[in-house]
């Protein structure tokens, strides 16, 4: 599991930025955080897209994740960072099951829009609900680890960190497996992936649900990492597109690309913010045209073919 | 035909999609190691019934049964895990993929079925069958072309050479030479024919080319208007005054 270049690139990049988190200032610590979170969610999306599938609706899954640790922190009590961020998993994971079924009888506009739909039933739900917190949302107590209440940000660096690099891997090993390699093939040609033998369904079931896994294992890291939780921010379509757009900036070439590209984004949006406040999209916004006209494979593209000439 | 015990026994098959009858009162049987043509004009109703054998059609009424178990009502999945495999009039392969890493795939959905599709794909005896049926059906030197860019017949032999990797007991090919010239047909077929008499598979093929049927069946049946006309050894099905007058269209 660990033989291949990008397992030793994950775990040794991993444990390098864990070692040099230590001596980084809190800022970059901060955003290595929020990128490494919303990251999982772009490796689910990366599952999906190499089958030719696109959701524009996983800010669902983000937000059932972000908001199952705020409510087991408020209504029962639960500060554990591991109880939280498996419960969030866990909780899209089901929802992702279920709703999977449906899901994979749709291709195309269809599931991308499809899922909108369901993410914004969500968000509606969420606005109009007082108990939930409606458009305010909650504020999150500080995650303990194992009973201990961390004084600094740096030990839920390491876990966040710590997951992201067993997400990879699992996500790498996973895309070698022959379920894993049904991605091009069921984009290409699905009848012939089923007089092969294999049910279509029943493998983008599984990818569906594996991305619905990761999002919500991303909400609840976000949710922890930035201390609140509000509809805006996790569920609404916007979210959804944030999400699409990092992972058409990351590339869908390996799971290594989408902790880059999130990192990338969070980079790209502080400085646009800062650099012109009223109009930061428009930076966002020219970045995702130059990255579509001049790197369609993403940034993962420019990496690979700078690994390629070297060698 | 042959005298063993039929696996494949097609009862009173019925397709009709609205007024239209697309097939009727088709009964065959076909035993262990036949190669059979069934021949017949467009719309004869040929392909309908390869694709009501194969799953992808539901027939309107009568039954199929295939080693003992009824397949009607199964889907390509489940006619495919049951030992009956097929290969398309318009080739049906993974476009964006090399040769080689089309077969790699349809090999491993053969062999990791179930839990076993979470194991890793490569290894050692899934490289070693890949190359054996790169060479036995002449792929070798195309193994890592993508498919978009090869020629129909070469996209053709891949088509037939994924099918059998789940070692079918029976094959249906559906119009296998079309789109290859005059000159290469022969060859083609020959590869195909080989390599499955290596295996030992019982075929079914649809053609309209007659020298193909004749060189290479042991059987013919002659549909004509969703209705099998003739039944018979091909020298004798080729001569037959109907299968003369509604498949190959001479008038007496």
């Amino acid at each position: 599991m660990l033989r291949d270049t990008t397992s030793k690139v994950v775990l040794f990049g991993g444990i390098a930025i864990i070692l040099l988190g230590a001596v980084m200032p809190n800022w970059i610590v901060n955003q290595l955080m929020f990128g490494f979170s919303r990251a999982l969610a772009i490796l689910g999306l990366l599952v999906l897209w190499r089958t030719g599938l696109v959701s524009f609706g996983h800010a669902f899954y983000f937000g059932l994740g972000a908001y199952t640790v705020a409510i087991v922190d408020i209504q029962l009590g639960v500060t554990d960072v591991f109880v939280r961020l498996f419960g969030g998993a866990i909780i899209a994971g089901i929802a992702g099951f279920i709703i999977g079924f449906i899901m994979r009888n749709y291709r195309d506009i269809f599931f991308a829009m499809l899922n909108t739909a369901i993410s914004m039933v969500l968000y509606g739900i969420i606005v109009k609900t007082e108990s939930l917190g409606s458009t305010d949302g909650f504020a999150i107590s500080l995650p303990t680890i194992f009973g201990i209440a961390p004084e600094t940000k740096y030990p839920l660096f390491i876990i966040i960190t710590m997951i992201a690099m067993i997400s990879a891997l699992l996500i790498n090993f996973y895309l070698k497996t022959t379920v894993g390699r049904l991605t091009t093939p069921i984009r290409d040609n699905e009848i012939r992936v089923e007089y092969l033998g294999f049910s279509v369904a029943h493998a983008i079931h599984l990818k569906y649900t594996i991305s619905a896994v990761l999002a919500g294992g991303a909400g609840a890291l976000m949710a922890m990492s930035l201390g609140q939780v509000d509809p805006d921010s996790m569920i609404n379509w916007t979210v959804s597109g944030e999400l699409v757009f990092i992972t058409i900036l990351s590339g869908p070439g390996n799971v290594i690309a989408p902790f880059i590209g999130s990192l990338v984004f969070e980079v790209l949006r502080t400085y646009a913010f800062e650099l012109a406040p009223q109009a930061w999209q428009l930076i966002v916004g020219a970045t995702f045209l130059t990255v579509i006209f001049f790197l369609p494979g993403g940034i993962w593209s420019l990496i690979a073919k700078l690994g390629r000439k070297k060698s | 035909m042959s005298n063993a015990a039929p696996i494949l026994q097609v009862r009173n098959l019925l397709k009709t999609f609205g007024a239209v009858v697309a097939a009727k009162d088709i009964n065959i049987d076909v035993s262990k190691g036949e190669i059979v043509g069934i021949i017949g004009a467009n719309g004869a109703g040929k392909t309908c019934f390869v694709n009501m054998v194969t799953g992808y059609l539901t027939p309107t009424g009568g039954s199929i049964v295939f080693e003992g178990a009824e397949l009607v009502g199964k889907g390509p999945r489940e006619v495919t895990h049951a030992g009956i495999s097929r290969s398309f009039q318009v080739s049906q392969v993974f476009h964006s993929m090399t040769v080689e890493e089309n077969l790699r795939i349809a090999l491993a959905i053969a062999e990791n079925r179930g839990v076993d599709a979470l194991r890793p794909m490569e290894s050692d005896a899934l490289e070693a069958k890949c190359s054996d049926v790169l060479r036995r059906y002449k792929l070798e030197p195309h193994k890592h072309m993508t498919v978009s860019v090869l020629s129909q017949g070469i996209r053709k032999l891949l088509d037939i050479a994924m099918a059998v990797v789940s070692e079918p007991r029976i094959l249906l090919l559906d119009e296998p030479t079309s789109g290859i010239s005059v000159e290469e047909k022969f060859d083609f077929m020959d590869v195909v024919m080989g390599a499955l008499k290596e295996d030992n598979v019982t075929v079914l093929f649809v053609e309209h080319d007659m020298e193909i049927v004749e060189r290479y069946v042991s059987r013919v049946l002659a549909f004509y208007q969703g209705e099998i006309i003739a039944d018979m050894a091909p020298d004798k099905a080729l001569a037959d005054n109907k299968v003369q007058e509604f498949v190959i269209g001479k008038r007496h």
